[in-house]
């Protein structure tokens, strides 16, 4: 769960800063240079359109309480939302297409979300269903978002802000970066608002919210909304700068159950949660086809790979239900706990969890 | 000039292919009554059996034998989730639940084709997908079949819960956990019950399925044409399923033939979630959720 809210002004002053800060040092200024080209491509950049998808589903999940499963559709919105952007308006610069594509996806999720208001629970989260159906079948079905091409595939434009091109590996990396960061932090702010207040008062408790002035209606579709254009986003970048090609079958059902396991695994309503986890979904197929390979040889082929990945995901999600059910976040957080106890004064004083 | 005897013919083909969704639709519903879980892992159950089901009479096991086995494994299998998925997570939400059944659905999922494969296994019942005519009207052979044996499971059930013990449990389950818990039900008992008879569901609704689409992947995603039938029956009613497959069927149909053609086709997808969504805004617990329920 999030802390306690501190002063916003101090806020910004305390060392619960320097961790991201150095973080962000640290992604700027060494890893373009250092990293390999199959590091920044295969790896960072889905990781960074990953771990925002997660983070707009956060707010509307772990924050607002309402289940989606159509987060996919949101992405592939804002993939062909800003393709079309930038394909029929030449003049519009990419950042705006950008902003554009998010705007569009919000709307598009605040028309899914308005069964919100009278449906709850898992009504609501089949609800989410047509979403994800209906946008997969329009955007195969009209050629006109792909510009005719007949099987609804797209190819990205290049990344270019205010003149500057970002091309290559790295380009691509840093684009992704900086817009991640910078959305994230929006998100941050957004929650410490009366705003982000209101989608927790909803989730606790909606008879008890409404009671003590929380509008409903408003603030269901403002997380709908909010978390949409975040998704959004990050469908431009899982477009435009990790596949730079994209069909509509690549935003199908199952990249949605990915998203949502992403925040089931690395917990639900927590910012570094979303990060954490979309880590995680990187990082293990790799490591489970490594192990496979290692321990059991050719045996271990991708259809293998694929059907034992999605048992252990199963089963680690039903484990941290269990065991966990605040996630990843939170085992690290009791680790880090347990660490800084041990450590001298100066330095608990100074990183603070 | 309105055809109507195709429109019949499109009527009573889209109502019998509902019967097939109102299967896997009941499936959910007893979980659903009796434990509050809306259990996603519904279809790789119905996968995992009529995989399993299937690579027996493969490998030569002759079919009662196979059925026979098939039904031990899913009677093994909701005694296992029973323990390792639910026990543990008594008194979470039922947003938790479900999650941990979309994990379960990809554990299960995963499990089946390690064990027997991903290629796609033809299914014979003996029954041939033939139409035949009827006052007029086409009619498959094989919706028939699915039909009655639909009926008959049913029926089946519906004797259970109204003559036997475990039946009486179930139902006292259903009304009430707190007061069935206070009168010594043994509330895990009852769920492996009630899991396992979703798992015999899962087995006649993957047999009719597969003999319908082949035994592959996808039929673990025939739970997708199910949840909008529970929506528009109801969640905890075994009637509205029957009611709500039927007629999310008959509307499928109807639709594709009749609206498809102004959209460029294809709408079978989402026409049916459309209808159910339509439909909540104005009844939000659907067709016979909880005020009209028949209890079974």
């Amino acid at each position: 769960m999030t802390r306690p809210a501190r002063s916003i002004a101090a806020g910004w002053l305390t060392p619960s800063y320097l961790a991201p800060a150095i973080l962000l040092i640290v992604a700027y200024g060494v890893v373009p240079f250092a990293g390999s080209d199959y590091l920044l491509d295969a790896m960072l950049t889905p990781f960074l359109a990953l771990a925002l998808a997660a983070l707009g589903l956060n707010l509307l999940t772990g924050y607002a309480g309402q289940v989606s499963l159509g987060s996919a559709a949101f992405l592939a919105v804002g993939a062909y939302a800003a393709y079309n952007f930038n394909l029929r308006l030449h003049e519009l610069p990419f950042l705006v297409s950008l902003v554009a594509a998010g705007l569009v996806a919000a709307a598009i999720g605040m028309v899914f979300g308005l069964p919100s208001l009278r449906l709850r629970g898992f009504y609501l989260a089949v609800s989410t269903l047509a979403a994800q159906f209906f946008v997969q079948w329009a955007l195969t079905k009209f050629e006109w978002f792909s510009n005719n091409n007949p099987s609804g595939v797209i190819d990205a434009p290049p990344l270019s802000v205010a003149g500057l091109t970002f091309s290559g590996a790295a380009g691509r990396y840093l684009f992704s970066l900086t817009v991640v960061a910078v959305v994230t932090l929006l998100a941050i702010r957004l929650l410490r608002l009366q705003v982000g207040r209101n989608f927790i008062a909803l989730r606790d408790h909606e008879t008890a919210a409404k009671v003590l002035g929380v509008p409903l209606l408003r603030t269901k579709l403002l997380a709908f909304g909010v978390s949409s254009f975040i998704i959004g986003i990050a469908g431009v970048l899982w477009a435009f700068a990790y596949l730079r090609t994209v069909e509509p079958a690549g935003f199908n059902l199952d990249r949605s159950f990915e998203i949502l396991f992403i925040i089931i695994i690395g917990g639900l309503a927590s910012i570094r949660g979303a990060f954490l986890g979309a880590a995680f979904m990187v990082v293990f197929p790799l490591l489970l086809s490594r192990l496979g390979a290692a321990l059991l040889g050719d045996v271990f082929d991708s259809g293998v790979l694929e059907m034992s990945q999605r048992i252990v995901i199963g089963a680690l999600i039903i484990g941290l239900l269990i065991a966990e059910p605040r996630g990843l976040i939170a085992l690290v957080d009791r680790l880090a706990e347990r660490v800084l106890r041990r450590s001298p004064r100066w330095f608990r004083r100074s990183t603070q969890f | 000039m309105f055809d109507y005897q195709f429109f019949i013919e499109v009527l009573v083909g889209g109502l019998l292919s509902g019967v097939m969704y109102s299967l896997v639709a009941i499936g959910f519903v007893l979980i659903y009554k009796t434990s509050g879980v809306l259990n996603f892992a519904q279809g790789a159950m119905l996968l995992f059996a009529a995989l399993t089901f299937v690579s027996l009479a493969e490998r030569g096991v002759p079919f009662w034998l196979a059925l026979g086995t098939t039904l031990v494994i899913m009677v093994a299998l909701g005694v296992a989730i029973e323990r390792t998925v639910l026990r543990p997570l008594v008194n979470q939400s039922p947003m938790t639940l479900f999650m941990a059944t979309l994990g379960l659905s990809y554990v299960i999922e995963g499990a089946a084709q390690l064990l027997w494969g991903t290629q796609v296994h033809g299914l014979n019942l003996g029954i041939d997908d033939v139409p035949f005519e009827l006052g007029g009207v086409l009619i498959s052979q094989f919706d028939l079949f699915a039909a009655a044996i639909a009926g008959a499971l049913v029926t089946a059930f519906a004797l259970f819960f109204r003559f036997t013990r475990t039946g009486l449990a179930f139902r006292a389950v259903a009304d009430d956990q707190f007061a069935a818990l206070a009168i010594g039900l043994r509330l895990p008992r009852v769920w492996a019950a009630v899991w396992t008879a979703a798992g015999i569901v899962a087995l006649v609704a993957g047999l009719l399925w597969g003999a319908r689409l082949g035994v592959q992947f996808s039929l673990s995603l025939v739970v997708l044409k199910a949840l909008p039938v529970l929506v528009l029956g109801g969640f905890d009613s075994v009637t509205g399923a029957i009611v709500g497959g039927v007629l999310i069927g008959a509307i499928e149909k109807l639709a594709e033939v009749y609206v498809g053609p102004f959209f460029g086709g294809g709408i079978e997808a989402w026409a049916a979630y459309v209808v159910a969504l339509g439909f909540l805004l104005v009844r939000p617990s659907g067709l016979f959720g909880q005020k009209l329920v028949e209890r079974v």
